[in-house]
């Protein structure tokens, strides 16, 4: 190679912004690319649930006590897999399993997505108000973060979420599993921001000294122009780090207190309702464990593997 | 140090204080009347009040807190007349289902608790060390590699998976036997009966952790091998090993103590997850019964104290743990 085109090459990556260096860096990253295309693959799958239950012709309420047998296990190798029905069937009650995961999937999904930005909005806000305005707010703040972590989260979940639904159905916004899935993301967000306010708070008080707000405060910029302009632009890449690798634990989190038994209830399907059924029946019926097993273990890796590549794309630092 | 500590201790006091009330007032603000559920079936207002006034639920709610308080110290009785009966202390209440007396509950299912908790500790402690050091040891070979896949396939496996699958694989070695899993078996009098009851719970538990503690270790030991006392130790012609163990690991393993205290002190609260899958009566799963049959909330609130009150002193020892290793905490 030249001299010339080499000094041109290396302008064009000089002149590429913190954004496309990204990008870039996420792209070479194999691993990460394959498991955000399966992750994908699921998200789609859970939100077009309707139209790909359509296909099969079944869907998350149909029973079908034809393809039971006597003592209502699905008739059939691997739990009655078949064209019909794709992964086979529910023991006892006899619903399609395919519909129940894809529209189980749906509501751990949302949990996630919601509880994750919503964890990420409030340690934002909060975290930025500590840091940049200080003093006693920092400190009240600082103390109930402290208080928090104290708090064993599961324990809290499993205690409170019983009554809180009651509390709940008595206001009348959503209704039985409605209101569980309200109370879930309740929980979650309370006790998670707290991790996440901490780094965004240490982050606006390094920012705060840098000399660009200096020169935003002398050109006469407003306190707001500062924190949306200024300071959440140098706060994204972490919001996105935070998002990317909070959202399968809380995919999982939604499925344990499901198998617990304090989350969804039936009639509604969650993947952690159907592996709760399933550890009932595993010995007879061990594709009905395995499926939805393999389900949360592929999306929950495949989001971590994901999170764990834009982590690496984003943060500057970790140069491996 | 001396003002360091009792600075700290002083903190954790407010917060162990602070933590009754919370849990106190939360559990007290919610629809649910302990009353009403420990009064079965065949139930009229009378018994309901005579029951409310048994439980110390007649009064208002500071004074509840106030006597749930006290009791923790001083011991609680309830009821009066020949019905009296008293919970010695540290008294967190009576669960009322169960008849007995919560601390007596939580005295049961603790050391089940305790020894899932311990057991998981050990095994994850050491294997995590050790693959972090053999993985940093030898970087970048196929044995590092295995490693990591091992740290990203174990850090996201989410544990209920994990322990249905250990448990699942237990059976089928006939390692475990459902009926007697419940009964507690004391390490002292048989040791194989107890290792045999906890082993595949330890694994099912320590796996994810295994995991972190693999990548935190690895970590921290090639962070500190570019440090310049390395190179000095290099230079004045020490081995490898020694460089490793007398060196490079006191620096690297440090870190580590923060979180295996509050994961450890996190634990000892009740491993919910898989006390259930393994049909453990623990912390966690008596809790869990608890909440899921006639919702007891005095053991609730007992456990849930509980739980709180272990990471907040795990917090205190990790705390004059690494003041007593790193001098400049305690200056700042």
């Amino acid at each position: 190679m030249s001299t010339q085109t080499a000094e041109v090459s290396r302008l064009a990556i000089l002149q590429r912004s913190p954004r496309q260096i990204a990008w870039h860096r996420l792209k070479r990253n194999k691993v990460s690319m394959i498991s955000a295309y399966i992750a994908i693959f699921f998200l789609i799958l859970a939100f077009g649930a309707p139209i790909f239950t359509a296909i099969f012709h079944v869907n998350n309420t149909n029973v079908y006590p034809n393809a039971l047998s006597a003592s209502g296990m699905p008739i059939g190798p691997w739990g009655g897999v078949s064209w019909k029905h794709p992964f086979g069937l529910e023991p006892g009650v006899g619903r399609d399993l395919f519909g129940l995961l894809v529209y189980g999937s749906r509501i751990s999904f949302s949990v996630a997505i919601i509880t994750s930005i919503s964890f990420v909005v409030v340690g934002l806000f909060l975290g930025i108000s500590a840091g940049l305005i200080g003093g006693v707010l920092d400190n009240v703040i600082g103390r109930i973060c402290d208080f928090l972590l104290a708090f064993p989260t599961i324990f809290m979940f499993v205690a409170l979420s019983v009554p809180l639904t009651l509390r709940v159905e008595a206001t009348g916004i959503a209704h039985n599993n409605g209101a569980r899935i309200v109370v879930m993301v309740l929980i979650l967000v309370v006790f998670s921001w707290p991790g996440f306010f901490r780094v965004v708070r240490s982050q606006v008080l390094s920012i705060r000294e840098k000399e660009f707000i200096l020169a935003a405060r002398v050109a006469g910029a407003s306190n707001i122009r500062i924190i949306f302009k200024e300071i959440l632009p140098n706060l994204w890449p972490l919001a996105i780090i935070y998002l990317s690798i909070s959202l399968p634990g809380y995919l999982a989190a939604e499925a344990v207190f499901s198998f617990l038994g304090v989350g969804v209830q039936a009639p509604g399907s969650t993947w952690g309702l159907v592996l709760n059924d399933a550890s009932n029946f595993w010995q007879r019926d061990p594709a009905y464990l395995g499926i939805p097993a393999g389900m949360v273990i592929i999306v929950v890796l495949t989001l971590n593997l994901f999170g764990d590549g834009l982590r690496d794309a984003l943060d500057s630092k970790s140069d491996r | 140090m001396v003002k360091y500590l009792t600075r700290r201790l002083a903190s954790a006091i407010l917060l162990l204080f602070l933590l009754t009330i919370v849990v106190y007032l939360i559990f007290g603000i919610l629809p649910v009347d302990p009353a009403r559920i420990s009064c079965g079936i065949h139930c009229n207002p009378i018994a309901v009040a005579g029951n409310r006034h048994r439980l110390g639920l007649d009064v208002p709610l500071y004074e509840q807190w106030w006597r749930f308080f006290v009791g923790i110290f001083a011991g609680r009785t309830y009821g009066d007349g020949a019905a009296r009966f008293t919970c010695g202390a540290p008294s967190l209440g009576y669960s009322f289902p169960n008849n007995e007396c919560v601390t007596t509950a939580i005295a049961h299912a603790f050391p089940f608790t305790l020894s899932l908790a311990v057991g998981a500790f050990i095994l994850w402690m050491a294997s995590g060390i050790g693959l972090g050091v053999i993985a940093a040891r030898y970087r970048g070979s196929f044995i590092d590699r295995g490693v990591t896949a091992f740290v990203l396939v174990g850090s996201s496996l989410p544990v209920f998976v994990v322990g249905l699958l250990v448990y699942i694989l237990a059976f089928f070695l006939h390692a475990i036997d459902p009926i007697s899993q419940g009964i507690w078996v004391s390490p002292l009098s048989d040791p194989i009966g107890f290792f045999k009851n906890f082993i595949f719970a330890w694994i099912a538990l320590a796996l994810s952790y295994s995991a972190i503690y693999t990548r935190l270790t690895r970590g921290n030991v090639i962070e500190t091998s570019s440090e310049d006392f390395i190179r000095t130790a290099r230079a004045k012609g020490l081995s490898e090993r020694r460089i490793l163990f007398k060196h490079n690991l006191r620096t690297a393993l440090a870190p580590l103590l923060t979180n295996a205290g509050l994961d450890f002190g996190g634990l000892l609260g009740g491993a919910i997850i898989t006390e259930t899958i393994f049909q453990l009566p623990g912390l966690g799963e008596i809790s869990l019964k608890a909440v899921l049959q006639d919702y007891d909330l005095p053991l609730i609130v007992g456990t849930t104290v509980v739980a709180g009150a272990f990471i907040i002193i795990f917090n205190l020892i990790v705390d004059i743990g690494y003041a007593y290793l790193d001098p400049r905490v305690r200056v700042g």
